[in-house]
């Protein structure tokens, strides 16, 4: 399978990243390199095998129902773009 | 062309840990914004998440309560999109593998039973608080709420009136207050609900083009939104206009749905599974452990409501459909041990007082302990029926103890019956003609003269004991 250039900006929109012309086609062409790579896996015979979500064989990593102190507002506040007041401040979506 | 509606619902419901679904963040309303935030709900790199035991056994008994088919193991997933509300850019989810499907809730509508099914029950965390400025073009975020545990409940599109709609979220609704999971508060987002609504020709088997409804939260606004909808959708499918597939949003100022506008991307939410949560496994123990201890449900409360108490089933129907009244009558009985006369005052009096005030029960100013002695003064014969109600009126508007009010209003009931003979002979002589008429055999006159000694007592008269005094005295 390779992609087209159509879902290769599809994908660009989806992340937010504008790309120029040129961009355009060097991702087209590392991303379908990347697939091709991939696409070896398609060779193995996985009949029989249960599909896996997670790559170390543990389950039930559980925490108990205990409060922890967070971050003081300011440190959490620290990594803002922009701050007003109490809140995080961004550009109106609606 | 007649046409039937088809509605199904997706529910959020907050789940009633004490910390975040994945941190340790306390998950309390109403907090000054960004208060209880940390890493890991704000999305910061490096931070892992750690899932809440708490939170899957509450969802788990949301299961179990609807007779879901609970997975023996399931993954969670991310949800890929951009909203300023969600500081990972990902919203941590279950997609392929839910923790519960197959389940499903009876409701009934106008006497008639019906199965709603539900298609699955699923994990995930809330997204933060957005407010826009009306005034510049900028948003504030607060994320507290981020992390928050909730359970999505899919329903299947069985529904086939907004009136369905609106018991099947109440059901929904009664039974996560009955497990004590969820506050189920409306109002302020804790109990949230998305309509998928399309409609079709009578009897068609395919489905038509459905919109999504948003932003209703009141029963009263999602019946209305429901309503609006199935009329909009048909004048449009009358006049040979097309359905366009969107989502609306339920404007409580012009009460209609609006289109949202804005660009309606194509939802791309490429969900896979998170590497950095490993997968759930419920083994046969936990859940029979789960199921043992599952508390008493509204339908097994109804079934005893009838078999311990009595009541017909209408009564138990009322009373068990909301927990909180429920318990208030059960607390009554304990106290006044008639359960019938209990059950008419809750649904009579007592419900009348609540719609007059629109509240709910949890803020009910009559105790049960008061309602118990109200009740009991009547039964006594301290206290007539009428002005039990007075008295009631009284208790709703000012929480005062029964006794204190009779007291205070001179309302005890004359039981005297020396007092209330002189009192009736008083009337008899003022009244010769009635006298006669009643001594020549027409006895609806009796009527007149308790009505005359009721006049005379301000009410306070014994009934019972004026009826037999003036039988007495026109012997």
């Amino acid at each position: 399978m390779a992609l087209s250039r159509e879902e290769v900006l599809h994908v660009a929109e989806l992340a937010r990243l504008s790309l120029r012309p040129a961009e355009i086609e060097i991702f087209t062409r590392q991303l379908n390199d990347i697939l091709a790579y991939v696409e070896k896996l398609q060779e193995l015979d996985t009949t029989g095998v249960a599909p896996l979500a997670h790559v170390i064989p543990i389950c039930n990593a559980f925490r108990e129902d205990e409060v922890r102190e967070g971050l003081s507002l300011d440190l959490a506040l620290e990594n803002a773009p922009a701050r007003e007041d109490d809140n995080f401040l961004v550009p109106r979506v609606i | 062309m007649a046409y039937e509606a088809v509605i199904g619902l997706e529910v959020h419901a907050h789940l009633l840990t004490h910390s975040k679904i994945f941190c340790g963040c306390a998950t309390a309303f109403g907090a000054p914004p960004n208060t209880q935030v940390c890493e890991v709900c704000l999305g910061m790199p490096g931070s892992l998440p750690v899932l809440n035991r708490k939170a899957v056994e509450y969802a788990l008994k949301m299961a179990l309560a609807t007779d879901c088919t609970i997975a023996p193991e399931s993954v969670f997933a991310r949800k890929n999109y951009f909203y300023p509300d969600l500081p990972k850019g990902y919203q941590i989810s279950q997609f392929e593998l839910p923790l519960a499907e197959h389940g499903h809730l009876e409701i009934k509508v106008n006497g008639q039973a019906k199965r709603i099914g539900i298609t699955r029950i699923h994990l995930e965390e809330d997204a933060g608080k957005l407010v826009h400025s009306e005034a510049r073009p900028v948003s504030f975020v607060d994320f507290n709420r981020t992390g928050v545990p909730l359970i999505e409940i899919v329903s299947e599109p069985d529904m086939e009136s907004p009136d369905e709609a609106v018991e099947y979220l109440k059901g929904l609704r009664n039974i996560l207050l009955y497990l004590e999971i969820c506050d189920g508060n409306l109002e302020e987002g804790s109990f949230r609900c998305d309509a998928n609504i399309s409609l079709r020709p009578v009897g068609a088997k395919e489905l038509g083009v459905k919109v999504e409804l948003k932003n209703m939260n009141s029963f009263r606004f999602i019946k209305a939104a429901l309503e609006f909808e199935i009329k909009r959708q048909r004048a449009n499918l009358s006049a040979g206009r097309e359905i366009v597939q969107e989502t609306r949003l339920w404007d409580t100022s012009s009460n209609q749905t609006v289109s949202m506008r804005g660009k309606e991307e194509a939802h791309d939410y490429r969900y896979f599974p998170d590497p950095d949560l490993v997968p759930v496994r419920i083994d046969h123990d936990w859940l029979e452990s789960l199921r043992k201890n599952l508390v008493e449900l509204p339908k097994a409360r109804l079934k005893r409501f009838q078999a311990e108490y009595g009541l017909p089933e209408y009564d138990a129907e009322v009373l068990t459909s909301d927990k909180a009244l429920a318990d208030y009558f059960e607390a009554t009985v304990k106290l006044f041990p008639q359960p019938k006369q209990v059950s008419n005052w809750i649904m009579g009096e007592l419900m009348r007082e609540l719609k007059k005030e629109e509240a709910g029960i949890d803020s009910c100013r009559v105790s049960p302990a008061a309602l118990g002695k109200l009740l009991s003064l009547v039964d006594t014969g301290a206290l007539s029926g009428k002005l039990a109600k007075t008295v009631f009126e009284d208790m709703v508007a000012t929480g005062r103890d029964p006794e204190a009010i009779i007291k205070e209003k001179g309302l005890v009931q004359i039981s005297d019956s020396g007092a209330l003979e002189a009192l009736a002979q008083e009337i008899i002589d003022a009244n010769p003609k009635e006298a006669a008429d009643f001594r020549a055999g027409k006895t609806k006159v009796l009527g007149f003269f308790v009505g005359q000694l009721m006049k005379k007592t301000k009410g306070q008269a014994n009934p019972q004991m004026a009826n037999e005094i003036f039988r007495k005295l026109l012997a």
